[in-house]
């Protein structure tokens, strides 16, 4: 169990409109993306559903129940801050254990919990240690235990990776995807890093000042992005986007194509160019290029393509994948 | 890193300021203990001799003395218990979003910067006198009976006064370290479902525990010579009542001019002040780790 649903959720801090209306519907057992530019208002949305905000007007409703003015713990959801909000002074057997002695539970009970959970996150020879003597992926797992052992209908995760490098940040982020496939239960997750989106989401939602832009799939996303923006947002490295006569010739005010949609050739094609910064990875080449007239384009091909600095390039892309925007950025 | 030259240079510059404070301490403490064992009374001059332990044993032997021992503590630990108590109370109001907030912490802080004569005087001549102080002026209001606080409390009346100047001390030390509390802690109690006095008990104190040391350390430290409000108050009457040592110190060297029986005493207080010490690092040790 662990149904979420968003009514018209409105939240302004004085005369700021933060969020000016969410309508969301999350399914049972989904792994939901919020993913947004920093300040777009998903960390706020997070809250509003944790119940750490107070909704300006609209409804929250979890399994069922309409939990819009409910205290935080009534909601029977946990959530994984970004700093991690462990305990300092406490042990990690008992910054794990302390939501369950808060709600009253047998010492035994809460014992057996947390070994449960030490165990599913690898901590067990950890329990007797306090947050400040633990790496951070360690503590990381500890703002996790603390969540599972409260068995919520839903976890609720606030940019969780943000200050692990990056390689253990590739790490527990397969580990948090493992997680969900073997708890099953519904989670949340913030990041403004569409990669993390893009990998760990059944669904993602892109919002941009408060605004749901669009809601889907990560490859629907990645397929048939709304709008300019969620083409941009999604996808790495960026969508380019060209404008004027060659995008009115498609009969658009705009048009985007990814860096992998190109065909490049060093005698013919739709568009020349200049190569200006090569990037060589063996197994990808990345070509920053400025065509005839003055657009910056990347773009990608795969294994290796011998050019440099300086060469004239020339650029066509695959049938099928170009995408057409018109002057208010809406996909036609 | 620094190297062995700079290690060496380093102390060579911080020591003229070394020596001078060591010499600031040692001259007096070396008189004062040369004193202890002199028969010194103001009043026969030049009559000092070499006496021995007998200053010492007049001393320990004064049934003043055990008073004023009991007198100290319980205006150390009263004055401590009243401020660290009063503290914690004011700071988590404090920290609370209100209007005036700025104004209002400075006013709490005002105390403070009243000189202890001034403010004792002030709890003397305006509050607690029997006949025009404000508390008999609310006695009478009510029909009760004034209460000549100096007289018949007096030990609690001065660890009143003393109190009173030492809260804004220990209210803003611990407002400061509340609004170093880490808010989303604050916020994930909320989310693991810990009431207000849970989240006092289990997150507030412990974050506090660190300031409250600091805060029972140096206020022992100045609470063991309260000397200014005994003076302009109670005299350290009625009888031995509100003597604290260092009060008895004072009155046995300027009052009754035995200046070799009050060098005893002096080296008795700076032997208990050491106790005291020892016993705060151990503490601060645990706490600090």
């Amino acid at each position: 169990m662990g149904s979420i649903t968003l009514k018209q959720v409105r939240k302004s801090f004085g005369d700021v409109e933060v969020i000016p209306g969410v309508d969301l519907e999350i399914h049972d057992g989904e792994f939901v993306v919020f993913v947004g530019p920093s300040g777009c208002g998903k960390s706020t949305l997070l809250r509003l559903i944790a119940g750490l905000e107070d909704v300006t007007s609209g409804q929250i409703v979890i399994d069922g129940q309409d939990v819009t003015q409910a205290a935080p713990a009534k909601r029977k959801l946990a959530m994984v801050f970004q700093s991690y909000a462990l305990y300092p002074h406490m042990s990690v057997r008992k910054n794990i254990a302390f939501p369950l002695k808060m709600a009253g539970m047998p010492a035994d009970e809460q014992e057996r919990r947390v070994q449960h959970a030490a165990g599913i996150l690898n901590l067990t020879d950890y329990l007797d240690r306090r947050p400040g003597q633990l790496s951070g992926g360690q503590r990381q797992r500890v703002a996790i235990g603390r969540a599972i052992v409260r068995e919520p209908s839903a976890f609720l995760f606030d940019e969780p990776l943000s200050n692990l490098d990056a390689a253990l940040r590739v790490n527990m982020r397969v580990e948090i995807s493992e997680l969900h496939k073997k708890l099953a239960t519904t989670m949340v997750y913030v990041t403004h890093d569409q990669v993390e989106a893009m990998t760990m989401a059944d669904k993602i939602v892109v919002l941009r000042a408060g605004r749901v832009e669009q809601v889907g799939s990560p490859l629907e996303l990645y397929r048939k992005p709304a709008n300019r923006f969620v083409a941009g947002f999604i996808g790495s490295p960026n969508m380019n986007f060209i404008e004027g006569e060659a995008a009115a010739r498609m009969g658009a005010h705009a048009i985007g194509v990814r860096p992998e949609h190109f065909v490049m050739s060093t005698t013919e094609g739709a568009f020349a160019g200049t190569v200006g910064v090569a990037e060589h990875l063996g197994s990808d080449t990345f070509l920053h290029i400025e065509l005839d007239g003055g657009t910056p384009i990347v773009a990608r091909a795969a294994g290796e393509f011998p050019v440099d600095h300086g060469d004239r390039i020339w650029l066509t892309p695959q049938e099928g994948r170009v995408y057409r925007f018109d002057k208010n950025g809406l996909a036609l | 890193m620094a190297t062995r030259h700079q290690k060496t240079l380093a102390r060579l510059m911080v020591a003229p300021s070394v020596l001078l404070l060591l010499g600031w301490m040692i001259v007096p403490l070396a008189m004062t203990l040369w004193f202890s064992f002199q028969s010194y009374n103001l009043l026969s001059p030049g009559m000092e001799q070499f006496i021995g332990w007998t200053n010492y044993k007049y001393f320990l032997s004064d049934p003043a003395f055990w008073t004023a021992m009991q007198n100290t503590l319980l205006l150390v630990g009263g004055v401590l218990v009243i401020t660290v108590g009063g503290g914690i109370l004011l700071a988590l109001l404090l920290d609370q979003p209100m209007f005036g907030q700025g104004v209002v912490r400075i006013m709490v802080i005002a105390p403070f910067f009243i000189m202890p004569t001034v403010s004792a005087l002030v709890w003397k001549n305006m509050f607690m006198n029997p006949v025009n102080g404000l508390f008999a002026w609310l006695a009478k209001a009510v029909g009760a009976q004034p209460i000549d606080f100096l007289a018949q409390y007096p030990l609690m009346s001065i660890i009143l006064i003393v109190a009173w100047q030492w809260l804004p001390f220990a209210t803003l030390i611990l407002l400061t370290a509340l609004q170093s509390l880490d808010s989303e802690q604050m916020e994930a109690a909320e989310m693991d479902g810990a009431g207000t006095w849970a989240k006092f008990t289990h997150l507030i104190l412990p974050h506090l525990s660190r300031a409250i040391t600091v805060v029972i350390l140096i206020e022992t430290i100045f609470l063991l010579s309260v000397f200014a409000e005994i003076l302009v108050t109670t005299n350290g009457g009625p009888g031995y009542q509100s003597t604290n040592l260092t009060y008895l110190v004072y009155s046995q060297a300027l009052l009754q001019f035995d200046v070799g029986g009050a060098s005893a005493g002096g080296i008795i207080a700076v032997i208990l002040a050491n106790i005291v010490a020892i016993f705060l690092m151990r503490m601060i040790g645990k706490t600090l780790e």
